[in-house]
């Protein structure tokens, strides 16, 4: 096991808000950021989801990995390990919200069986792993990149709610708009690199 | 609907083509198109593993009982990216390295699954089989796009070889992430210009033979 990497941990929680943004920079999630950003009030719940989740799983997975997978030298199994840890933990989530927060329940739930496919949380872990992050790393790495995507699903839906009542060829009605306007969020959010960068 | 080799091929590549139709599995065609190099390992890798997980699916579609399908489809795409991956980190090493977590990503890229819930349920395994391998081909041809324009762009080479003979200075914006987002947004628009072009052409002939 190689020393991990001394970044600060608050340094890698505000790099993966904004200059590391998981779905601008490294284009996770994409899938469901494109189909699910139609209304604001949709792609915020839906953001809300993700975060809770991947908080959640990056935590387990952390301690699976490095307490059950490394000490029985199972590396090349580990995709198989996160992808049923994932699908487990989001089981887990719904069961207990419905059990204690059943307001929150109503509102997420609909959003929150289809999380178990979102590459976003599955490269997370992968991303954990391969940097070779501490725990308290891996939780603010988790927690930063779930409210990066919150933050940007949020912005993508409120430019599009505008944008779905204006005239545009013909063409790029649908996805071919909704890239042009991922590309300049993109710009923008590369405004801030040089503040602090982790890689 | 018929499920012929050519209705499949021709839906694949072109009528429902899995990127830039569907727009499933734009992670990873975003991610790896800075070269070239990278996106035909990458286009390989998932041409083998949509083929090969379609057609154990097929094969295996009347004993897997519908309730844990999808636990069992994600199980056998794993299966197969792990060969992938550890193919690729065996023999080019540096190419792995380029490609960092997206190769373990293939799991969760939709376009796999996607043919395997509405294909490979219905279908013979043969059939199968040639319907993924089709809808790598046309991933793996759209990543191509992109990547030789990003590429002589952004580095002014072709698969490595230097191609920059006007000496332009090469193009920041396409090596970064918001240039692949330009590139895809402008070859959906192509794509769907071309269609309507046709559906228009269509409409005037039939008003004319009435």
């Amino acid at each position: 096991m190689m020393d991990s990497p001394q970044i600060s941990p608050f340094i890698i929680f505000f790099a993966s808000i904004i200059t590391s943004n998981m779905v601008l920079t490294n284009f996770l999630g994409m899938c469901s950021f494109i189909s699910i950003s139609n209304e604001f009030k949709t792609a915020s719940g839906l953001g809300k989801a993700v975060t809770l989740v991947m908080i959640f799983t990056t935590v387990i997975n952390f301690a699976v990995y490095k307490f059950i997978v490394v000490p029985l030298e199972l590396e090349y199994l580990r995709y198989v390990v996160f992808i049923i840890v994932i699908a487990a933990s989001v089981q887990i989530i719904e069961l207990a919200m419905d059990r204690f927060l059943p307001e929150l329940h109503i509102k997420l739930g609909i959003f929150l069986p289809l999380i178990t496919v979102n590459c976003a949380i599955l490269g997370i872990s992968l991303f954990m792993v391969i940097r070779d992050y501490n725990f308290l790393q891996s939780l603010l790495f988790g927690a930063g990149s779930g409210l990066g995507w919150w933050l940007a699903i949020s912005t993508l839906a409120a430019i599009r709610e505008k944008t779905n009542k204006s005239k545009v060829p013909a063409g790029l009605v649908g996805p071919g708009l909704t890239f042009i306007i991922i590309g300049l969020m993109a710009m923008a959010f590369m405004g801030f690199s040089g503040i602090f960068t982790i890689q | 609907m018929k499920n012929d080799l050519r209705t499949v091929f021709y839906r694949n590549l072109w009528r429902e083509n899995p990127v830039i139709r569907q727009i499933l599995g734009i992670c990873s065609a975003l991610a790896v198109t800075n070269r070239l190099e990278n996106s035909l390992v990458m286009g390989l890798g998932l041409m083998f593993v949509t083929a090969f997980s379609s057609f154990t699916l097929s094969a295996l579609r009347n004993l897997i009982p519908d309730r844990i399908r999808m636990i069992v489809q994600t199980l056998v795409i794993a299966a197969y990216v792990i060969i992938v991956d550890i193919f690729i980190k065996a023999n080019m090493p540096e190419i792995s390295t380029a490609l960092g977590p997206y190769v373990g990503l293939i799991i969760t890229n939709c376009i796999i699954m996607g043919r395997a819930e509405a294909f490979a349920r219905k279908n013979t395994p043969v059939i199968s089989f040639f319907d993924g391998l089709f809808a790598g081909i046309g991933y793996t041809i759209i990543l191509l796009c992109i990547a030789l324009i990003r590429e002589i762009l952004g580095f002014g080479t072709v698969f490595g070889f230097n191609v920059n003979f006007l000496n332009f200075t090469n193009w920041t914006i396409m090596v970064v992430p918001p240039g692949a987002f330009f590139m895809i947004a402008i070859i959906i628009w192509i794509a769907s210009g071309i269609t309507n072009r046709g559906l228009k052409k269509k409409e005037s002939k039939k008003e004319g033979a009435i």
